[in-house]
């Protein structure tokens, strides 16, 4: 629709930036929580930011917040960052793989190996937490960095999402390449993964943000600070009885746990937007 | 010495659709064999089976000194070019010549005079460092070509590769085509439902028709002794004229026929061809024993240095299309003679569609 009435201008934009601002404004009050003192904070809402900017951040990071409990934030955030990124790379490599073999094998128990996977859609971790805890615990996983990202690896979507992909890349191409005298693996890895880069790109900014937010598993797994990640910690810094919560430190974390997965859709955003424009359909 | 064998070659495809029954050809060292028939008939099939891309369920198919039945489309020596070019997007025009070189772990300067070379031949040598997406069609054609000569193959097979350009094009690079392959002497297996480019770039022809070999010849042979009534439909443009013959006095004969005769022993339900550009309009030049057949004007299509004038054959059914040469205008309702040798008429058996030879031919 190519339309330039002024009328249409105003409305589409005034609609456009009322829908922003849903979206920035609890994002700009946590900021602006951060900036200021922790009585302020208490005293009630404001919408301008304070003078306390360096000193809450530099406590944040440094010093965790005291009342909790919590480990640094340092350390959280590693942790988070470690198990976003098992998940992330863990979940594409087998989805690859799987998609792969459905797509160009012919073996016995294809269909069923193709329905079981299919089935997995249907059981998400929330579903299958306790069986999965169990399963965990039997094998000693509790408190590790694999007991936090291998049973959130286990995913179908991205395997469909592949299969999907796989199943328009032309078949001349892969006679192409079967007469150029390239084996099965030497096509996976040298034809079909760079084809899919773009998808490979937006998947791994999907799961990571899945990763990093995962709230419920971590808090069941993990027992000992040293593996605590940040979005548990940051619920658990909520959760003091004697005192008013430190919201301006709460939300300075909050701020900062926000940071690596924006840094890693900016990041990837770039490449996954030269992928689109670069890689011909 | 590089021959093609194939003997009692088949094929089923696993829903059950016999897409190639029975065909036997010997393709010789050298040779540019183009396999030609209308859509669905097997053309592709048999290419594929060739280079190994399908398998073969009955027969036995030899490249060379080798019986390749069992072998990876890599090991059989053969390079293909396919009709959508398939290029490998993401790699550079010199990635795709090279690839196929790299994983046969040629030697890294073999691969650059390789490329070198097939690029100068091909004039795409300032195209080497482009992605397929930045080329025309007709450069991507020219890239598929020479991803098969770099390979220095035993044989090439083409399936239908310049189908994707457009008129022109398709001209040139058929011309090119042609050159190419003679110069580089390479059996060249070509697939097209093309009849004019498979009879401009053939050295034989193999017409296909539901999985079946309908006739194996020259470009010559093919256009001048249609084997079966099909072929004489296929090959030629405009089409053969196809009349079927009628019944007069206990034996076959020919509507409008004014002079001439239907050779004996044909059968009724027989059909005549004739060729378009065989038959003059009038009767000028024509000999005692030149046939004669009165038609009635119906329509004229003048396409320039050219008119072909359609109408039917009087004191029957049957329609027929003479050229003329030049540009004419004629009023639907004349009535005119249509001349030809008796040795450019055609009779085909009815019932199988077989050429039948005129043993006593029309005097
Ligand atoms: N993979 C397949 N499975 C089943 N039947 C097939 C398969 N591929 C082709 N066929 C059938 O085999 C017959 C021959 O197909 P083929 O592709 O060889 O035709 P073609 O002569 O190349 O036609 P075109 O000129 O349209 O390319 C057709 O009837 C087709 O439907
Ligand atoms: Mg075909």
């Amino acid at each position: 629709m190519v339309e330039n009435r002024p009328l249409t201008n105003i409305v589409t934009h005034g609609v456009l930036i009322l829908g922003a601002a849903v979206f920035v404004l609890p994002i700009w009050i946590a900021f602006v929580a951060s900036t200021h003192t922790g009585r302020e904070v208490n005293r009630g809402l404001t919408l301008w930011p304070g003078d306390q900017f360096i000193a809450n951040y530099t406590t944040a990071l440094t010093e965790g917040v005291a009342t909790a409990g919590a480990p640094p934030l340092a350390l959280m955030l590693f942790n988070s960052t470690v198990m976003a990124l098992a998940i992330a790379v863990g979940k594409i490599t087998i989805s690859l793989l799987s998609a792969f073999a459905i797509v160009y094998f012919r073996f016995p128990f294809r269909v069923l190996a193709f329905w079981t996977i299919f089935v997995t859609l249907m059981l998400p971790v929330e579903v299958r937490i306790l069986p999965t805890f169990e399963v965990v615990a039997g094998l000693g996983l509790l408190n590790s960095y694999a007991g936090l990202s291998i049973p959130l690896i286990a995913s179908a979507t991205a395997t469909f999402l592949f299969r999907q992909f796989f199943m328009t890349v032309p078949d001349e191409l892969t006679e192409a390449a079967r007469i150029d005298g390239a084996g099965p693996l030497r096509f996976f890895r040298d034809i079909l993964v760079p084809l899919s880069r773009t998808n490979l790109a937006a998947l791994f900014v999907i799961l990571f943000i899945y990763g990093w937010n995962q709230y419920l598993w971590p808090l069941l797994v993990t027992t000992d600070e040293s593996y605590y990640t940040i979005v548990m910690g940051i619920q658990r810094m909520l959760a003091t009885s004697d005192q008013l919560p430190e919201w301006h430190l709460i939300m300075a974390t909050a701020i900062l746990a926000m940071i690596p997965p924006v840094l890693v859709i900016v990041l990837m955003q770039r490449l996954f937007v030269r992928g689109l424009v670069e890689v011909e359909k | 010495m590089t021959a093609i064998t194939l003997r009692n070659v088949s094929k089923t495809y696993p829903g059950g659709v016999e897409a190639i029954k029975g065909v036997s050809l010997d393709i010789g060292d050298g040779e540019f064999l183009v396999l030609v028939g209308p859509s669905g008939c097997g053309k592709s099939t048999l290419l594929r089976m060739i280079a190994g891309l399908e398998t073969i369920t009955a027969g036995e198919i030899s490249i060379g000194e080798r019986v390749v039945n069992n072998l990876e489309p890599a090991e059989r020596d053969i390079a293909m070019v396919f009709q959508n070019y398939a290029l490998y997007p993401h790699m550079s025009v010199r990635q795709n010549l090279e690839y196929g070189l790299k994983n046969r772990r040629m030697a890294r300067d073999e691969i650059a005079r390789r490329v070198e070379k097939a690029a100068g031949i091909l004039g795409i040598a300032e195209l080497l460092a482009r992605k397929p997406r930045q080329l025309s069609g007709g450069q991507r054609q020219r890239v598929a070509m020479g991803r098969a000569i770099v390979r220095e193959p035993a044989a090439f097979l083409f399936d239908e590769p310049l189908s994707n350009l457009d008129a022109k094009l398709r001209v040139q690079m058929r011309a090119e085509i042609r050159h190419l392959q003679r110069s580089l002497g390479t059996t060249s297996v070509y697939v097209t439902h093309d009849q004019l480019e498979a009879m401009t770039l053939a050295d034989r022809i193999v017409v296909l028709n539901g999985g079946v070999v309908e006739q194996v010849g020259t470009p010559m042979e093919v256009y001048e002794r249609p084997a079966s009534l099909f072929v004489a439909s296929f090959i030629g443009s405009p089409a053969m004229n196809l009349v079927p013959l009628q019944q007069a006095r206990e034996r076959a004969a020919i509507a409008g026929l004014v002079n001439g005769s239907v050779p004996s022993g044909l059968s009724t339900d027989a059909v005549l061809g004739v060729r378009p550009e065989d038959m003059t309009v009038g009767e000028n030049g024509a000999g005692a024993d030149a046939v004669r057949f009165a038609f009635t004007v119906t329509a004229v299509e003048a396409v320039g240095a050219e008119s072909y004038v359609h109408g039917n054959l009087q004191g029957g059914a049957g329609d027929i299309a003479v050229r003329m040469p030049g540009y004419h205008r004629l009023e639907p309702g004349t009535v005119l003679s249509a001349v030809t040798a008796p040795e450019k008429l055609h009779f085909f058996a009815g019932a199988s569609g077989q050429r039948v030879d005129r043993a006593g031919a029309a005097q």
